[in-house]
């Protein structure tokens, strides 16, 4: 039915999507970051998958060979990696700042009306 | 090849490394603060007159030529914004000397407005869309340490909010990245341009150019600005003043630039949607203006309209257009950072940013009430100010192209902007003197060098705009012209 690896890589991304949606969704801030870390992991396996995905090529282009891999792809997915990897971090730290400091990880009751 | 092109990226990020080796020495740390954005534009100065005689100044970095590496690009337009950046960012800095305190200065506050800084500037060069991913998150990331440093409860839910939404379009955007690559197999600019003009601009790359205008929207304050007020409102002055004059401005840099010069064949869709956006925008930004009696409130609701109205002229794909969003952007930058500063100072010195809760400030303070007066009617383009050509150019370039709805819209939402600010001016400045020198909570001291080199700037541009219409009309050339920086950059003769 499925014959190609991309389509299976695309519902996969599908489905981390979902996933990440519906934990943004939820109240708790963990749940939150939680849900936007699936989703960079959704986003890079979109990037690998759209590079196109190929076994048993070298990633340059040589004279005899024909087959080969680009490599480009996987370039931007490990900046991309990086990147979100010190984003989730520094939006762990502060939101564990922000429930020492307020008490409270619900969205709902960090939104605060008292004191603005 | 212009080696002179990674200077304003590289001198803001090695000052800002030295600044953390010497965390102790906050004097050290103000200098060169000081020292390496005056010199990023002088470098600025030096590139702009370069292009103006030699046309696109191109930088291959590591030789690598385009499209196999990334490149530095700098053509009028961006050099033009990294100029006005220099001279914003010294401004904001040294309001930040005298008001930012010393916790914050102890914390990393000078290098991280470097960083900020070296981000914006990379985004103003970088002729890669990823490279552009690259910087605005080099950008993104020192802001969320900005909005949240000093950890005010505020503060800290502001920035959360901020975050979550940053965090979210950078993935939109490397979504966009993923797919623009899988159909044209290219990330540099002017090949992406070239590629999308070669095989024609199907619904496939509409789609993927409207997921990009969400992306920018997002950053901009373009229609999805709900974040926007209350994350600029949280953090000190110094800091919502670069903020309101810096970051919108990159996103509508990256709408111009994207555009502009790749995704400009099907405008009935896409440009005529920035339109629609810039008019809704544009409304909904006034209305906020003039409801809240709060100056934090107030501006920010400002730097929404300010962007509804310079996407209006963005919209119109015409040289007048185009021409008046280019002279209004600079002047948006200027002015937006002046008025934030003088919103800062009055919350300063009155220690409320409620209108309701003081008057009379004239009184002790004739120099930041004119001054007040001055950018408030700079900011609505009453001429002689810097505000005014900027507005012409715009409503003729909505006219002549048949926007005649979004030329409306643009001069009814400037009048609210103007009644926005009065009223500011009268209730702050006029009426009973509520507060004496002794109860006031702050004083002048040392902020009004910044605000006054903002306010003789803003009249400046005003009087002299024919001074820079050489380069403007450069910039507009370039960009109303996409083979002339597809040239340049594929070294096609």
């Amino acid at each position: 039915m499925i014959d190609n690896m991309e389509t299976l890589m695309s519902i996969l991304v599908g489905i981390l999507f979902a996933i990440g949606t519906y934990l943004l969704l939820t109240k708790t801030l963990l749940r939150i970051i939680l849900g936007t870390s699936i989703i960079g992991h959704g986003v890079n396996l979109l990037i690998i998958t759209m590079g196109g995905l190929k076994t048993g090529g070298p990633p340059f282009l040589g004279r005899k060979e024909t087959n080969f891999t680009d490599s480009l792809p996987q370039a931007l997915l490990l900046t991309a990696v990086v990147i979100n990897f010190a984003t989730t971090a520094l939006f762990l730290v502060l939101s564990y700042r922000a429930y020492k400091e307020m008490g409270t990880d619900d969205t709902e009751q960090l939104r605060g009306m008292g004191d603005e | 090849m212009n080696n002179l092109i990674i200077l304003p990226i590289i001198i803001p990020i090695i000052a800002g490394l030295l600044m953390v080796i010497f965390k102790k020495s906050i004097k050290f740390q103000r200098i060169l603060s000081i020292f390496a954005i005056v010199s990023t534009g002088a470098v600025a100065v030096i590139l702009i007159n370069q292009i103006s005689k030699d046309g696109i100044q191109i930088l291959h970095l590591g030789g690598w030529k385009a499209p196999f590496g990334v490149s530095m690009v700098a053509d009028m337009f961006a050099t033009i914004l990294i100029l006005v950046t220099s001279i914003v960012a010294v401004c904001c800095l040294l309001f930040a000397f005298q008001s930012i305190g010393e916790k914050r200065e102890a914390y990393y506050f000078y290098p991280l407005f470097l960083f900020l800084i070296t981000g914006v500037n990379g985004s103003f060069m970088t002729g890669d869309i990823f490279n552009l991913f690259v910087c605005f998150e080099v950008m993104l990331v020192s802001s969320y340490v900005l909005i949240s440093l000093g950890g005010t409860k505020i503060q800290l839910r502001a920035s959360i909010q901020y975050i979550l939404i940053n965090v979210i379009s950078s993935f939109l955007f490397l979504v966009a990245i993923a797919f623009l690559y899988a159909m044209t197999g290219t990330l540099n600019f002017a090949h992406l341009a070239q590629r999308v003009a070669e095989v024609g601009q199907d619904g496939l790359l509409t789609t993927v150019a409207i997921l990009l205008l969400i992306v920018f929207s997002l950053k901009a304050g373009l229609f999805l600005f709900y974040w926007l007020p209350g994350s600029y409102s949280a953090p000190p002055t110094a800091i919502s003043a670069i903020f309101a004059a810096l970051l919108t401005k990159v996103g509508i840099y990256a709408i111009i630039r994207t555009f502009y010069l790749i995704f400009y064949h099907e405008p009935q869709i896409t440009h005529l949607l920035i339109g629609i956006l810039a008019a809704i925008t544009m409304v909904l930004g006034a209305i906020g203006a003039v409801a809240y009696g709060d100056i934090n409130r107030i501006l920010t609701y400002n730097v929404i309209v300010g962007v509804g109205f310079i996407l209006a002229g963005v919209a119109t794909l015409s040289v007048e257009g185009i021409t008046g969003s280019l002279y209004y952007l600079i002047h948006d930058m200027i002015v937006k950072a002046l008025i934030f500063l003088l919103g800062g100072t009055v919350i300063h010195l009155t220690g409320t940013s409620k209108l309701n809760e003081f008057s009379g400030l004239i009184r002790l303070h004739p120099q930041l009430g004119w001054m007040f007066f001055i950018a408030a009617l700079s900011l609505s383009g009453i001429p002689p100010l810097s505000g005014f050509l900027g507005k012409v150019f715009i409503t003729e370039g909505t006219f002549v192209t048949g926007y005649f709805w979004l030329g409306g819209i643009g001069l009814l939402t400037s009048l609210m902007v103007l009644y926005s600010i009065m009223k500011i001016f009268i209730n702050g400045f006029w009426g009973y003197t509520v507060l004496t020198e002794e109860t006031e909570k702050g004083t002048t001291k040392g902020l009004m060098l910044p605000i006054g080199i903002l306010t003789a700037l803003t009249i400046a541009l005003g009087l002299g705009s024919e001074g820079i219409q050489t380069y403007v009309d450069l910039a507009t050339q370039t960009l109303m012209n996409p083979e002339i920086y597809i040239r340049a950059v594929l070294g096609i003769k």
